[in-house]
């Protein structure tokens, strides 16, 4: 198969842009179109996740599991709650497979890209049963309905969903002078409610200006005084009788008074006071640099062109975090079209993009979150708010080479016969394909050592 | 470079009693001496792990998170162990630990990821400086022989640099043929990002396959003690801890963490046998957490913090500090123990005594730009 310039082109969005060429799909002909047409008609509820519950629904059966564990003791107690552990694995492993489905399926790779990216900017770590049960919804939820808005009411959404406020501690931080406080200090209670700092600090360091931007210590204190009252129902515990996994605002929590945060004086809205503060730093230029930073070393390079960067966190700033603007700004750049590729694909990227390159229908009965751990990137597990390193040097390490060469021998084992490994790889990489890996490929003796040598090759590793 | 430095490292991944089993990076020097350095990532409350039991402001300031001395260690008039820490207990007793308090790293923000960038690369700001101070001392001892072995997906901070770096983890997937990975290795003969990673992966393959792989932190002690142990072994290891930023239900959660902690020096003392003399252990975090208890069962980001130094080459039995007590005057910002000592200085001194080097100008190459503390010495018998 001959390749021509356009085809470079193409492969560049598919490969780069997308979750990597399914053998069947011919490349498009308009690449910049056949992206910027992607969203408008992504979905934010494709067929894949139908069968996934609502956190309401998955918060009020954890809230009664709960009341279940508290009437029992002993044996019975130590039973239920490994049962229930196991369920929330499960629930975990159904989201996983859901979201593997869906990469391989999606009519419009590119969205599905930046749901993994904001899934990942805006991260929770699946630690502990509940956030297990909660992490796959909190993407369904929170990021997947609002990436192609803008970046405010994407940052609220987030910021409002149960499972980052039960991550970051939110739910219980109370100020020291609400009522709840008050009425505490008068019974002489002797662990009185306090404020948590944890999703302040955050909000700010990790989502939206980012750390070095110049906010203090007393800026975080502040906010995190704004913040309280704002917590959600049915997973804090026995006294908790509202509504389970639904945004809550409760007054009795809440610090009454002024905030100063970043020299802007907030008066006593309640609720709306955290929610002023939340549309400032949604707006600061200090967070369409963050956010444009993250975008291009993403899409681009690890390290991006100050240029590529200036141009997209320009267009966060003229467009009001207009998603789709910054996305058009991205897609826009000529540095993102250079024939050099030299981002290295993360686990999750590499085996979505083998799978979909060896055009896997459905994930069948490959044990999809299994192989992601074995690859070092478990699904919603980075262990951090900070989510998982967009850096090559976190990926490509010797023995994260090796997995992926054991996991592309057992995907090649399982491939088609009929196949032939040098027109697939030209298949998938148009003219990025080297002269060494095509050598490489055609010397291998047998097909299936032929597609695991395709799979594994620098040229595929890379988009 | 001519100096070939190697790292090995294990990858655990997987749930032990600390939320991430431990995971450890190793070192190939010639020496007999051992150091180990253990990160706790998540800043670590120092204030409940060595207890100011005697200052009046503790008990207050922590209120329901105040640990009764009645359950703790007491050490001396003034501090007493956390009681998650009875092997470490012992070794006190014993005079083979050293417990700092009020130690911190220049970095005076509260970003984790920033703090544990200073803590290891040992700059004065968060990535100001691009390797890692575990690996300039490597640089300042001589060479070993041996090859070197790794294990893991990625390399810590503290231990990044010039050197050729190799990593190796046991994985549940069927080995690949070797007729595969002689091809691969052609795949890769001509790109210079995967040639080297792919040299190193072959290069690892094997020497660790005897040895135990189990993912818990006592399993984790005895596989670096295993590896330390050895005539032809690694002589420096860091082994990489989490889940130590208890916000909320911090009374067990870090009570499990320093049982976990605590098993591990064990089994690592215990594996080492008689070369635990010749070793020094320090376990460090990026920094403290706040005075006061928060609102929710658990203390938010501080600064000042603790520091234990362990091994049968210490002078242990006591405490290093300059207390700067908790009263409301006394604190670092209104909120936090105020730092009285410097880590990085700790930390110089630490290697240069353990391998018998110029303090001086150890502390020139593991923390350029930082006052070198002469009276910081007698920390390690030499």
């Amino acid at each position: 198969m001959g390749t021509t310039a356009t085809d470079a082109t193409a492969a560049i969005a598919v490969n780069r842009f997308g979750l990597g060429k399914r053998a069947s799909e011919p490349l498009p002909s308009d690449p910049q179109h056949w992206l910027l047409d992607q969203i408008g008609q992504y979905t934010a509820q494709p067929p894949a996740f139908a069968a996934m519950q609502a956190t309401r629904d998955i918060a009020t059966n954890y809230a009664n599991d709960r009341e279940k564990l508290q009437a029992l003791d002993g044996d019975a107690k130590i039973a239920l709650r490994q049962e229930l552990n196991k369920a929330a694995r499960l629930l975990y492993r159904s989201e996983i497979d859901a979201r593997g489905l869906n990469a391989l399926q999606t009519p419009t790779p590119f969205m599905e890209a930046l749901v993994h990216f904001w899934s990942n900017h805006f991260a929770v770590s699946a630690d502990n049963p509940p956030m297990l049960s909660l992490a796959g919804a909190f993407e369904r939820e929170a990021i997947r309905p609002h990436i192609t808005g803008r970046f405010t009411d994407l940052l609220f959404a987030v910021e409002q969903h149960p499972a980052m406020l039960i991550y970051l501690d939110q739910i219980r931080s109370a100020g020291p002078d609400s009522l709840l406080a008050n009425r505490a200090r008068k019974r002489n209670a002797d662990g009185l409610p306090g404020i948590n700092e944890n999703l302040a600090r955050e909000i700010m360091e990790l989502h939206t200006v980012g750390v070095g931007s110049g906010y203090t210590q007393k800026d975080v204190t502040e906010f995190a005084l704004a913040l309280t009252g704002w917590s959600a129902g049915g997973m804090g515990g026995k006294a908790d009788t509202s509504e389970a996994g639904i945004f809550q605002y409760r007054p009795g929590l809440h610090q009454p008074g002024d905030r100063l945060i970043r020299r802007r004086v907030y008066g006593p809205l309640g609720e709306d006071q955290a929610g002023a503060v939340l549309k400032d730093l949604a707006s600061d230029p200090a967070t369409a640099r963050h956010i444009a930073t993250k975008l291009c070393r993403h899409f681009i390079s690890d390290t991006p062109s100050k240029a590529a960067v200036d141009r997209v966190s320009k267009a966060f700033l003229s467009s009001d975090g207009d998603l789709p603007t910054v996305y058009r700004a991205l897609i826009e750049s000529p540095e993102a079209w250079v024939a050099q590729a030299t981002k290295i694909k993360t686990p999750w990227e590499w085996l979505v993009s083998a799978m979909r390159g060896l055009d896997y229908p459905d994930l069948g009965k490959a044990s999809f979150s299994n192989l992601l751990n074995q690859l070092g990137q478990p699904v919603w597990l980075p262990r951090s708010p900070a989510g998982y390193d967009d850096i090559a040097a976190s990926w490509l390490a010797p023995d994260a080479l090796v997995r992926r060469v054991e996991v592309s021998q057992r995907l090649a084992a399982k491939a088609d016969r009929s196949l032939k490994p040098d027109e697939l790889a030209s298949n998938l990489l148009g003219n990025t394909l080297s002269s060494t890996t095509a050598t490489e490929i055609n010397r291998a003796e047998s097909i299936q050592t032929g597609i695991a040598l395709l799979l594994v090759s620098p040229d595929f590793q890379r988009r | 470079m001519t100096n070939r430095r190697d790292f090995l490292r294990l990858a655990a991944i997987g749930a032990g009693s600390m939320l991430v089993a431990p995971r450890i990076v190793f070192a190939n020097v010639a020496t007999d001496r051992r150091f180990v350095f253990i990160i706790q990532r998540g800043a670590a409350d120092g204030l409940n792990i060595v207890i100011p039991y005697a200052d009046p402001a503790y008990a207050q300031l922590r209120g329901k998170l105040a640990i009764d001395v009645a359950d703790a260690i007491k050490l001396d008039g003034t501090f007493a162990l956390h009681p998650s820490l009875g092997n470490m207990g012992t070794l006190y007793t014993n005079w083979q630990a050293l417990f700092v308090h009020a130690v911190a790293s220049p970095y005076r923000e509260r970003s984790h990821f920033d703090g544990q960038n200073v803590l290891e690369t040992g700059g004065t700001s968060p990535y100001q400086l691009r390797d890692g101070w575990l690996n300039r001392l490597v640089t300042l001892l001589p060479k070993s022989a041996d090859k070197a072995i790794a294990f893991a997906p990625t390399i810590p901070a503290a231990l990044r640099g010039s050197a050729d770096v190799t990593s190796y983890a046991p994985s549940n997937l069927p080995e690949a043929p070797d007729d595969l990975l002689l091809r691969v290795a052609q795949l890769y003969d001509k790109d210079q990002q995967f040639h080297p990673v792919w040299s190193a992966a072959m290069e690892a393959r094997g020497f660790f396959k005897d040895m135990e792989t189990r993912q818990n932190p006592a399993a984790a002690g005895r596989t670096a003690a295993e590896a330390l142990v050895r005539t032809d072994g690694p002589r420096i290891a860091m082994i990489e801890t989490s889940g130590w930023d208890t916000h909320s239900g911090q009374d067990n959660r870090l009570g499990n963490q320093l049982k976990a902690l605590d098993a591990m020096i064990d089994a690592m003392r215990d594996g080492l046998g008689d070369a635990w003399q010749q070793t020094t252990v320090l376990v460090a975090t990026e920094f403290g957490r706040t005075a006061a208890a928060n609102g929710t069962g658990g203390t938010d980001h501080g600064t000042a913090t603790t520091a234990l130094v362990l091994g049968g080459a210490v002078q242990g039995g006591r405490i290093l500090t300059d207390w700067p007590g908790l009263a409301a005057s006394a604190l670092y910002e209104n909120r936090d123990l105020k730092p009285t000592m410097d880590l990085d200085a700790l930390i110089a001194a630490l290697a240069a005594e353990t391998f018998g080097l110029d303090p001086e100008r150890t502390m020139k190459t593991l923390f350029p730009n930082r006052p070198f503390d002469r009276s910081l010495h007698g920390l390690i018998n030499t």
